[in-house]
């Protein structure tokens, strides 16, 4: 299948469209929520919340022993928040830092998690042929009942997130002065963690916990490189999400034995990379492009304060000199001079060069203004 | 014990311990997540390394997927220092990337390659006495026992001779450039030894439980000590112990040893996160309800030094000028009695000349604030602890 088929096939396969439909509603939510995490230094949280979510799903199918992937899902949830905040507790009681305490509770939940889901497999009633699918993601298996659920949280997380946008936004960018006016920050900080937990919660179907953070970050990080404004992040990242979910969807569906998780990551790559190079403010290429630019004009300008130096002695401004009293050491080159010329701050007459009263006066000022900064 | 028993004990253990050193310094360093971002993007390397190897065990495949760690530390830091995104995002980003590729780099050769990502993933310990190193016919034991074995024993050399530089560079970068040792060449060693430790280490217990196996004990050794060589001493003991007790734990439940270990470094993780004397949990708990008391008690003090007046200093008047609740008051003012600070005399309470060298021996503490008041000052304060 190709992806032009794909995009045909689309409107008419019925599996299809829910998958689709699944990861661009996923990449959305979790585009959006992303956001804080990446805003808030939280990036990794995602990553521990992702790996410790899994003994809560198989604990939650040892205790209850369905299938449902929202009794899963919420067995998720439980173990999830459960690690969030013993990571809180690590770094606020004890003088360990976060990073220790995020690859630890990672680490030890991910094993507890493999601990009990090997243990399932050896039980004798096992029916657990759907627990694996947790661990790398496979979309192959949403039906309509996940897409419909996640719909659902996406609504209710858009809705929570814009009745307490002012809060969000303010703890965001100066969580002292939120408290100092009267906002009860513990629960506002509560309220953002307990989304993005849930974001990830909603995706482990779909990506599993091991590539789920990447959904969380890439589109946000991708986001923050073309806008300052917080609103239009959160909308740039929610729409690169959904983006890099129908792209990855519709990639790894037109090849063979290309897991949908991977390939979603890897488009979200693609995005991130796209804008650290090419966006227009922050981006690696016009950034240097500025850098070269700033230099050239400051060896412009270093060369015709060297001439104004040689002019200023002499009573006529305009009096020519030979251009090889110019060295190297002040920045003088061919088309250095050329651009000079193009000014019109300086006329060059065979091998000499003459400055131009024009010249003279930006030479002159440039110095006053140095003077006055000073 | 059977014996091939006994050598996946060897071989945990030995797992274990290569991992707890380098982890010491890592969890140091505040670099513990450097060990999660190398352990997944290993594996591109190690799928490349196998196509062109055909064995996990082969010394090359090793060093083809450590390259690809130090690699992935150095593009984290390029990241890093581009300033487009925030330090921890640029590691969120470049694992989960590298990673899918390799995921994506053996899904597409799923049919050549004896190699599959749950594997890779989590390793299976059971399996490794079964890859034996034969030389000349004859049985050498397990291949990762030797593979480890060599790697533990390059670590430990190169602990012991490089101990001091890895201290100063550790602890205090600027004064270990300034006598000569440059940080930027411990800083890419340890991320050297680190990524082979991993890559070594994967085939037994798997890319996440490394970083377990990295992390837990030294994390969990640092609650109990502040000295390095103790702590290096203490993870290696941890690590141990959770191996073999893990292996048992495994052997029991019949379920993956891997995770087992994992567990049990959790639970020895949390009984000194809680118990440890005086950085765990509840001792952390029981300083600050002690601090909040004797923070209560000098405030407390200073207020009736402040105050000659007698109806300044009646009980009902201090509790309403105070403002303190009724439990919190009476702890304060028995706590005082009882250390004979103040005596209460028809429902007037006046500092005794103990309370009030006391107190003015804090005023002075809080006014000069200098070091060397405290000194004395915390043996006043064990008084009150009793």
């Amino acid at each position: 299948m190709s992806i032009n088929e794909y995009f045909n096939l689309l409107w008419s396969d019925y599996t299809l469209r829910t998958i689709t439909l699944g990861t661009a509603v996923l990449g959305a939510i979790c585009g959006m929520l992303g956001s804080f995490a990446v805003l808030r230094k939280q990036s990794l949280l995602g990553d521990a919340i992702s790996h410790a979510a899994l003994p809560g799903i198989a604990l939650a199918f040892l205790i209850t022993g369905a299938k449902d992937s929202v009794i899963l899902l919420l067995g998720a949830l439980v173990s999830g928040l459960v690690g969030t905040f013993w990571i809180r507790g690590i770094t606020s009681k004890t003088h360990l830092k976060s990073d220790t305490a995020l690859g630890l509770i990672l680490s030890i939940f991910f094993g507890f998690g493999m601990l009990l889901l090997t243990f399932i497999q050896k039980l004798p009633n096992a029916n657990q042929a759907g627990l694996d699918k947790y661990l790398f993601g496979q979309a192959a298996t949403l039906v309509e009942s996940d897409v419909k659920l996640m719909v659902i949280v996406t609504g209710i997380s858009l809705f929570v997130m814009l009745l307490f946008w002012k809060e969000f936004k303010i703890l965001l960018f100066d969580a002292d002065y939120t408290k100092t006016l009267g906002f009860n920050t513990k629960f506002i900080d509560v309220l953002i963690t307990f989304l993005i937990v849930l974001a990830i919660v909603l995706g482990l179907q779909t990506v599993g916990v091991v590539l789920m953070s990447a959904i969380l970050l890439a589109p946000a990080a991708a986001a923050r490189q073309w806008t300052n404004n917080l609103g239009t992040m959160v909308l740039l990242a929610a729409v690169f999400g959904a983006f890099s979910g129908v792209f990855g969807t519709a990639i790894s569906a037109s090849q063979n034995n290309l897991s949908t998780g991977p390939v979603i990551v890897l488009v979200a790559g693609v995005f991130v990379l796209f804008s650290f190079i090419f966006s227009p403010k922050r981006g690696l290429l016009f950034r240097e492009i500025r850098f070269r630019k700033n230099r050239t004009d400051l060896k412009l300008m270093k060369t015709l304060q060297f001439m104004y130096g040689i002019a200023q002695d002499h009573e006529n401004i305009s009096h020519p000199h030979a251009i090889r009293i110019l060295n190297n050491f002040h920045g003088f080159t061919k088309s250095s001079l050329k651009k000079l010329e193009n000014e019109g701050w300086i006329a060059i007459h065979g091998q000499q060069w003459a400055m131009t009263p024009k010249g003279f006066k930006q030479a002159q000022e440039m110095y006053n203004q140095k003077t006055v900064n000073e | 014990m059977s014996s091939p028993q006994i050598e996946i004990q060897l071989i945990a253990a030995i797992v274990a311990m290569a991992c707890a050193i380098p982890g010491v310094f890592l969890v140091l360093r505040k670099m513990a997540l450097i060990s999660d971002a190398i352990s997944h993007a290993i594996l591109p390397g190690i799928v490349i390394g196998f196509f062109v190897t055909q064995d996990l065990n082969s010394p090359l495949l090793i060093l083809l997927a450590a390259l690809t760690g130090v690699i992935t530390v150095v593009l984290v830091e390029f990241i890093q220092k581009t300033g487009l995104v925030k330090e921890d995002t640029a590691i969120g980003l470049v694992f989960p990337v590298l990673f899918s590729i390799g995921v994506i780099l053996i899904a597409k050769n799923a049919n050549d390659v004896h190699l599959d990502v749950d594997a890779v993933l989590l390793g299976e310990l059971a399996f490794a006495p079964f890859d034996r190193l034969m030389v000349g016919g004859a049985d050498w034991g397990p291949k990762s026992l030797w593979v480890m074995g060599s790697i533990l024993l390059i670590t430990i050399s190169l602990l012991l001779l490089f101990f001091k530089e890895l201290k100063v560079s550790t602890f205090d970068a600027g004064l270990s450039s300034a006598i000569g040792i440059s940080p930027v060449i411990m800083h890419y060693g340890l991320m050297s030894i680190s990524s082979i430790t991993v890559v070594g280490a994967f085939d037994a217990v798997g890319a996440i439980l490394v970083v377990a196996l990295m992390i837990a004990p030294a994390a969990t050794a640092y609650l109990l000590t502040e000295d390095l060589k103790k702590m290096i001493a203490l993870s290696l003991l941890f690590s141990v112990v959770s191996a073999i007790a893990g292996y048992w734990l495994a052997n029991f439940l019949d379920a993956s040893i891997s995770g087992s270990i994992a567990t049990t470094l959790g639970v020895i993780f949390l009984i000194v996160y809680l118990f440890a004397p005086k950085k765990g949990l509840i001792s952390v708990l029981y300083r600050q309800k002690q601090q909040k008391i004797e923070v209560s008690l000098i405030t407390f003090l200073l207020h009736l030094n402040r105050h000659e007046e007698e109806r300044e200093r009646h009980i009902n008047h201090l509790q309403e000028h105070i403002n303190w609740r009724e439990v919190r008051a009476r702890t304060v003012l028995d706590l005082a009695e009882k250390n004979n600070l103040v005596k209460i005399k028809n429902d007037v309470v006046s500092l005794t000349t103990k309370g009030l060298t006391f107190t003015e021996k804090s005023l002075d503490y809080i006014i000069n604030n200098k070091d060397e008041k405290i000194e004395p000052m915390k043996e006043d304060f064990f008084l009150f602890r009793g």
